[in-house]
């Protein structure tokens, strides 16, 4: 990981260089940095790794799944504010959940809490279980399943 | 109608979205039955609206003097980091303080288990 990162440093630095400009200028090292994306991306299968940049663009895709999770349930949970007779059964559900290590976990949990609708209220010490109010349990749990399971793929993505 | 007008009816378009969502979410609070649900309405459909509310202002700024308020940036992604452990630590020590949930409540699974423990843990 650390490898790709540096040899595309120094790619751009040898861009820079060989522009031969008077001064060094901060434009020309980002094309240079720009060009070394291609150029690793095409060798990154000789450093026996995953592309560097992989990583962030999974983390990206994470975010957009998030936001337009957190669209979607707020809107839900507004519509549910203003309608004239508030007809929601919540309820606590349990979730096993596959992630492993710490940083997974919580971020999971910290993307689920932020979803209206959904907040965890206990993980168990041994970090595989989550226990999870939802505001409406009858109507949303499924669509709660489904994104859970979204997060969760997303969140793999990232770390490993 | 020159791009900085466009802009900055964006920015306000957003800022009037984030404003109107969390009077929504103050009336949430005042109409729902306990505080689990509640904390649905208090902690982050109104985290949605002061996220907006920055943004608006954060493109504002860009667009009009040209300034890159970090500060605004900062905000949003500490309102992010923090508002869920909140909403979680509140409604946790709820659960632990016994708060009855509402009425209409149709299945708890935690109760179970945490009544288990203590029993155990009493012996």
């Amino acid at each position: 990981m650390p490898a790709q990162f540096l040899t595309n440093l120094f790619i751009a630095f040898l861009w820079t260089l060989f522009q031969d400009e008077d001064y060094f200028k901060f434009t020309t090292f980002v094309t240079g940095y720009i060009v070394g994306i291609g150029i690793v991306y095409l060798m990154h299968r000789f450093f026996g790794e995953r592309f560097y940049l992989g990583r962030f663009y999974a983390f990206l895709k994470l975010l957009l799944i998030f936001i337009s999770e957190l669209i979607q349930s707020s809107y839900l949970v507004l519509k549910h504010i203003l309608s004239p007779k508030i007809r929601i059964k919540p309820g606590i559900f349990k979730y096993e959940t596959i992630l492993e290590s710490d940083v997974e976990v919580t971020a999971l949990a910290m993307l689920l809490t932020l979803t209206p609708g959904s907040v965890v209220i206990e993980v168990t010490p041994k970090g595989d279980t989550f226990y999870i109010h939802g505001m409406d349990v009858e109507e949303s749990k499924e669509m709660l399943l489904r994104s859970l399971s979204k997060f969760e793929k997303a969140i793999m993505e990232v770390t490993r | 109608m020159n791009v900085s007008t466009i802009a900055e009816f964006i920015a306000v378009l957003f800022m009037l979205i984030g404003a109107i969502m969390a009077v929504i979410s103050a009336i949430g609070i005042i109409r729902f039955p306990d505080i689990y649900t509640r904390s649905h309405a208090g902690t982050k459909s109104s985290t949605l609206a002061v996220l907006l509310t920055l943004l608006g202002a954060f493109l504002y700024f860009v667009t009009t003097i040209g300034f890159v308020s970090v500060r605004l940036l900062l905000g949003i992604i500490f309102v992010f980091i923090t508002s869920p452990v909140a909403g979680h630590l509140i409604t946790r020590a709820a659960y632990r303080a016994k708060v009855k949930l509402a009425d209409t409540t149709i299945e708890d699974e935690l109760a179970d288990v945490l009544n288990e423990k203590e029993r155990s843990e009493g012996k």
